[in-house]
């Protein structure tokens, strides 16, 4: 644990400097990169409710933001996996040369994902609050789903960026698995029309129950049952350790491959 | 105690068509029971050890497994056989100008080198503005890095790498580095730095370097190790005699040979062109028809052997 705590101080400068790097790749030094961070996702969610609003909106209360949740949740996790499995590659060229841990350009790009995330979580409760949702003390409790997904990103991140580097055609394979993902997360409808069945099965898949998390909390005031909190640590418990366990034995690796 | 300890390291290498084939092909050719892999050894059994402000140097022809090496000994990469041991901090010159963003300025490539060579902000705020002084960039300290020209990037590379002061100091073929001044200026600061104590590992095809340099030799012939020494210029000329000859010496009697080789190649390449220089001249004062030619082969003659002169009337 010491040379672990050892281990993150002697590199914080490192990755303190990726970050920036990271950073400024992303926005070209341009404000309006910035803010475009922002209006995506709201330009994504503008066509969403003008989409599906016409077919499930009409039954539900604060549908826009029942869409926005998912919407926030979702476009975190795809851009911080995405960003995170081209992370070794594109820096390939450095640790080939210097000796560098591999896992910080994963954690660096994890981090410039987050302040997106967020920035767009700040227009969320901005909307929210526009749209009368009652805030109240248990929003503090979001501060867990948000671990939770910071945890599996990072190991989704670890899987893929190995797989990366073995398998260059991950990344159109990765595509259509986000896209199945994406269906499956229950983002713009609600998954109250299947049999109970049916609605368990959702809990599998991590995504779903963060986003759930999500609007139990904002949409309906409530905080969810421990059993379920339990379930969301797990998830990210069990992506990340496989993916520190895949790293770790592959981490040598790499060199030959790029 | 040692600095640098190798110990029977072996690295093994693994080439083949992996490399762009994406899963589904993968998953295919194995099915057909067509994917291979073919290994090879790029460094075999090579052992050495190295003392505190040592200087070795290692040759070997293309190919013979010298940056796979460096590369295990900066911690790149991990010896696949074999025991490598280091105590003290790295700085390595592989390549000097790759690992640079190309968007990011001056300043802020040079501190994310200083990052990732492990110094912390504190030291490179204290180095920064001699290392750009040394690199001469102070005009372009906010300039992309992309704009610079590729001498400038390597003269940038090699500032980092020499001012941070490191235990150990790798050179890959970077002492060619930026134009004629700044080439004196970086040989100086490197033998400054050599003389400072530090160990040092040198990998140079150029082997008047290696026999100013280097109290220590590695040689190194397809990944195996030809012979590991201190006694620098009989390795070295045995080398070049090698490169020579493409006869690889089997043990000491050999290698004793080989250098004797070499000088007497040396003497004989001597005697030819003082053979050709004397030609030259007798051409020169043959066809002279001015009498200053002669004038000046005289003036010579009573400078340099009067006794020739006074024999002669």
């Amino acid at each position: 644990m010491k040379t672990l705590l050892k281990k993150i101080k002697s590199n914080q400068f490192l990755f303190e400097e990726l970050v920036k790097r990271d950073f400024k790749q992303k926005y070209k030094r341009t404000v309006l990169g910035m803010a475009w961070s922002v209006l995506s996702p709201l330009l994504t969610l503008l066509v969403m409710s003008l989409v599906f609003g016409q077919f499930f909106g009409r039954s539900m209360e604060h549908y826009t933001i029942y869409l926005f949740c998912g919407n926030l949740v979702f476009s975190y996790f795809r851009e911080s996996t995405t960003g995170g499995m081209n992370a070794l590659m594109s820096n390939a060229s450095i640790f080939t040369k210097v000796n560098v841990p591999k896992y910080m350009f994963l954690l660096s790009k994890n981090v410039s994902a987050l302040i997106n995330f967020g920035l767009t979580l700040c227009v969320f409760f901005v909307f929210a609050l526009a749209d009368h949702v009652s805030f109240g003390l248990h929003f503090l409790t979001l501060l867990y789903p948000v671990c939770c997904l910071v945890v599996f990103n990072i190991g989704v991140g670890l899987i893929l960026s190995a797989m990366f580097v073995f398998f260059r055609d991950t990344g159109y394979l990765y595509d259509v698995f986000v896209m199945l993902l994406m269906y499956m997360s229950a983002i713009f409808y609600t998954v109250d029309t299947f049999p109970p069945v049916m609605q368990k099965l959702f809990l599998l898949n991590p995504i779903y129950c963060y986003i759930k998390y999500f609007r139990v909390v904002v949409l309906e005031g409530n905080i969810p049952s421990l059993g379920f909190h339990l379930l969301c640590a797990c998830y990210a418990l069990v992506i990340v350790g496989i993916g520190g366990f895949i790293y770790k034995k592959y981490n040598h690796k790499f060199l030959y491959y790029v | 105690m040692s600095i640098i300890k190798a110990d029977g390291v072996s690295i093994r290498y693994i080439t083949g068509d992996f490399k762009d084939i994406g899963l589904k092909e993968y998953v295919v050719r194995r099915l057909q029971g067509r994917y291979k892999v073919t290994e090879f050894w790029a460094d075999r059994h090579v052992s050495f050890s190295l003392e505190r402000g040592d200087m070795l140097g290692i040759i070997g022809s293309n190919g013979a497994g010298k940056s796979t090496l460096l590369k295990a000994v900066s911690g790149i990469m991990v010896p696949t056989e074999g025991h490598m041991e280091i105590h003290g901090s790295i700085a390595a010159l592989l390549e000097l100008a790759s690992g640079f963003d190309g968007d990011l300025t001056v300043r802020e490539n040079t501190y994310l080198r200083g990052a990732m060579l492990g110094y912390t902000r504190k030291f490179m705020d204290e180095k920064y503005q001699e290392i750009i002084d040394f690199a001469e960039l102070q005009d372009f300290q906010e300039r992309p890095f992309k704009q610079l020209s590729s001498g400038m990037k390597s003269r940038l590379a090699f500032s980092i790498a020499c001012l941070v002061s490191p235990d150990i100091l790798i050179l890959d073929e970077v002492l060619s580095v930026g134009d004629g001044a700044f080439r004196k200026k970086s040989g100086d600061k490197m033998r400054e730095i050599l003389n400072s104590g530090v160990t040092g590992i040198l990998v140079s095809h150029s082997l008047e370097q290696v026999r100013e340099m280097c109290n220590k030799i590695l040689w190194l012939d397809h990944g195996k190790q030809i012979a590991f020494t201190d006694e620098v210029s009989l390795y070295c000329d045995a080398y070049e005699e090698f490169l020579r000859t493409k006869k690889l010496p089997q043990n000491r009697q050999q290698v004793e040979q080989l250098a004797s080789g070499w000088q007497a190649y040396l003497q004989q390449q001597r005697r030819q062109a003082e053979r050709t220089e004397a030609q030259r001249l007798e051409a020169m004062l043959e066809s002279g028809t001015s009498e200053a030619a002669v004038q000046a082969a005289v003036s010579v003659l009573k400078k340099r052997r009067p006794d020739l002169l006074a024999a002669q009337s």
